[in-house]
């Protein structure tokens, strides 16, 4: 929008000879767009007011829903022939490659935090636990869905069993895993701990859990997104508050990725 | 409506034009203008969220080792967009394009480079936006009688005559002029009633049903649509239509006379065209 009066009806004639070409001028035009485009993305005001409708959908969908619902349970027909595996597909540290050389048979899992006696379980324990096994889909946060069939420990037999503190707000999972070097955890609320359907799982589809899947313990919470369904769960804690513990957001996606905490959609 | 009429006629400094009419209510008016902004906002973040997965399937379950209806991919820095099966190169479209491997290429997309969890917060953000001033607009519509007075179609308009005289009318480019203009055509009427009563709760409805928590709850959601893949599916196909709806309105626009339609959707008021010259 230049002033120079040699600009508009002389302009096209004098175009061919000039190096921005009308192609430059669009691309160029595209590259500002987008430029502006992940500056408001990037400003906190509008970050603040993205989460908002983070929080709606938070709130709205607890308000809505009965807490105890249970997820669709399907058939072994309907089963996906093929589940893919997601995420870490294994943790590959030292310690983690001699439990499962020897099939986890040294592996423990603790459950503790506020509770009034931590507890500690090995694999043959959790075996012979009371157990659950339910044919759900998991869906992923990308937009996949797969149906599998899961078999483990109701979570909130293991929280009562230590005694968990009435004052406990959250239930903190931490895993062997990690990314980066950045360990992988995720954290779910009373709500979701205490769901009939909320289990600990030592198999899939009818077989111990396989490295890729999550061995030896992997937790399925079946009204959440894939990512809230950690895998290669070593420790159990719970907590009144998720401040300070790794980015304090709950999770590894949430506190690295800008994921939501609620995985609810 | 006479007295704007009158009014608007007297006040009308050159004798020669058509009258300035009030025919956009405000709350139409507030409603487009927010529509106008959230409906790209959700468009764009959908095609960023669509390209963490760019294949969509029928049935309860569907990933990579299934069979999806279609897939936006690229192999090297070629893309394609395959339907059924059937491929079609669409490198610098789909699939590849700004040297970018997504399936939307980065100019559409919020954000612009890929971040599923920025495009799912722009998404949901602005679903509330839309989800409330959608419901305040269907209260006005009833309220007001807008929908009865300006969308319903009338009984004489009902006739398969008269639509495809509509029909006819708009192949021509040729669109209602005179006393005519005063209100929405059939077709355009028939336009609006698709978004409001199949096209948005549609959208609504199947972005429900990706929810676990909601699935859970309202099973019967789920199954309605034929499991969650497929609601994902009908999700993609609605977002389709609503870009096949803004490309056709826009067009529409253009050629009515862009001022005009312009001012009548800003200010509320709008020129009655010229009847015909028969």
């Amino acid at each position: 929008m230049s002033k120079d009066p040699t600009s508009g009806l002389i302009m096209p004639a004098a175009a061919p000879s000039s190096l921005i070409t009308r192609r430059n001028a669009l691309v160029g035009g595209a590259g500002l767009l987008l430029a502006g485009c992940d500056q408001i993305n990037a400003s906190p005001t509008v970050k603040s007011f993205l989460s908002l409708g983070e929080k709606a959908t938070h709130s709205a969908q607890r308000l809505v829903t009965d807490r105890n619902a249970l997820a669709r349970e399907f058939t072994r027909a309907d089963m996906s022939p093929v589940f893919r595996q997601n995420g870490n597909q294994n943790p590959g540290t030292t310690e983690y490659n001699a439990l499962a050389a020897n099939n986890f048979a040294d592996w423990t899992l603790s459950v503790d935090g506020m509770v009034k006696q931590p507890i500690r379980l090995s694999l043959a324990q959790l075996m012979a636990a009371p157990r659950r096994t339910q044919i759900t889909r998991h869906d992923c946060v990308e937009g996949w869905s797969a149906i599998g069939e899961w078999s483990g420990v109701p979570l909130g037999l293991l929280l009562r069993r230590a005694g968990m503190s009435a004052n406990a707000k959250y239930v903190v999972f931490h895993c062997a895993d990690s990314t980066g070097g950045i360990p992988y955890y995720e954290s779910i609320d009373m709500i979701d701990a205490f769901h009939p359907q909320t289990i600990l799982a030592t198999h899939m589809n009818g077989a111990p859990l396989t490295v890729g899947h999550g061995a030896p313990l992997r937790l399925r919470v079946e009204r959440q997104l894939g990512y809230k369904q950690a895998k290669y769960v070593m420790r159990v804690e719970a907590v009144a508050s998720l401040d300070g513990i790794h980015g304090g957001k709950g999770g590894y996606w949430e506190d690295h990725r800008g994921y939501q905490w609620f995985a609810g959609i | 409506m006479a007295t704007h009429y009158a009014n608007a006629d007297a006040e009308s400094p050159r004798t020669d034009e058509s009258p300035l009419i009030y025919r956009t209510r405000l709350p139409v008016r507030i409603w487009h203008w927010i529509n106008a902004l959230s409906i790209f906002v959700m468009l764009m973040s959908g095609m960023m969220i669509f390209n963490a997965h760019p294949r969509l399937y029928w049935g309860q379950y569907g990933a990579n080792f299934d069979h999806p209806w279609l897939v936006i991919g690229h192999r090297g820095t070629s893309g394609y967009l395959s339907l059924w099966g059937h491929e079609i190169s669409t490198t610098g479209f789909l699939g590849y394009a700004q040297n970018a491997p997504y399936a939307f290429p980065p100019l559409v997309t919020i954000p612009s480079s890929y971040s599923l969890s920025d495009g799912r917060q722009w998404h949901f953000a602005f679903a509330w936006v839309l989800l409330i001033t959608g419901t305040l607009f269907m209260v006005y519509n009833i309220v007001s009688g807008h929908l009865q007075r300006d969308l319903a179609l009338k009984r004489e308009e009902r006739s398969f005559a008269h639509l495809w005289h509509d029909i006819k009318e708009h192949a021509r480019l040729r669109f209602p002029t005179g006393e005519a203009a005063r209100s929405y055509n059939p077709l355009q009427k028939i336009a609006y009633l698709g978004v409001l009563f199949v096209l948005i709760p549609t959208v609504i409805l199947t972005g429900c049903t990706m929810s676990p928590t909601l699935n859970a709850a309202f099973p019967w959601l789920t199954e309605l649509f034929g499991g969650r893949p497929s609601a994902r599916s009908i999700h993609f196909l609605c977002a389709t239509g609503f870009a096949l709806f803004i490309v056709v309105h826009l067009l529409a626009v253009l050629l009515a006379g862009p001022f005009n339609e312009l001012r009548s959707i800003i200010t509320g008021w709008y020129r009655l065209p010229k009847e015909r010259s028969k």
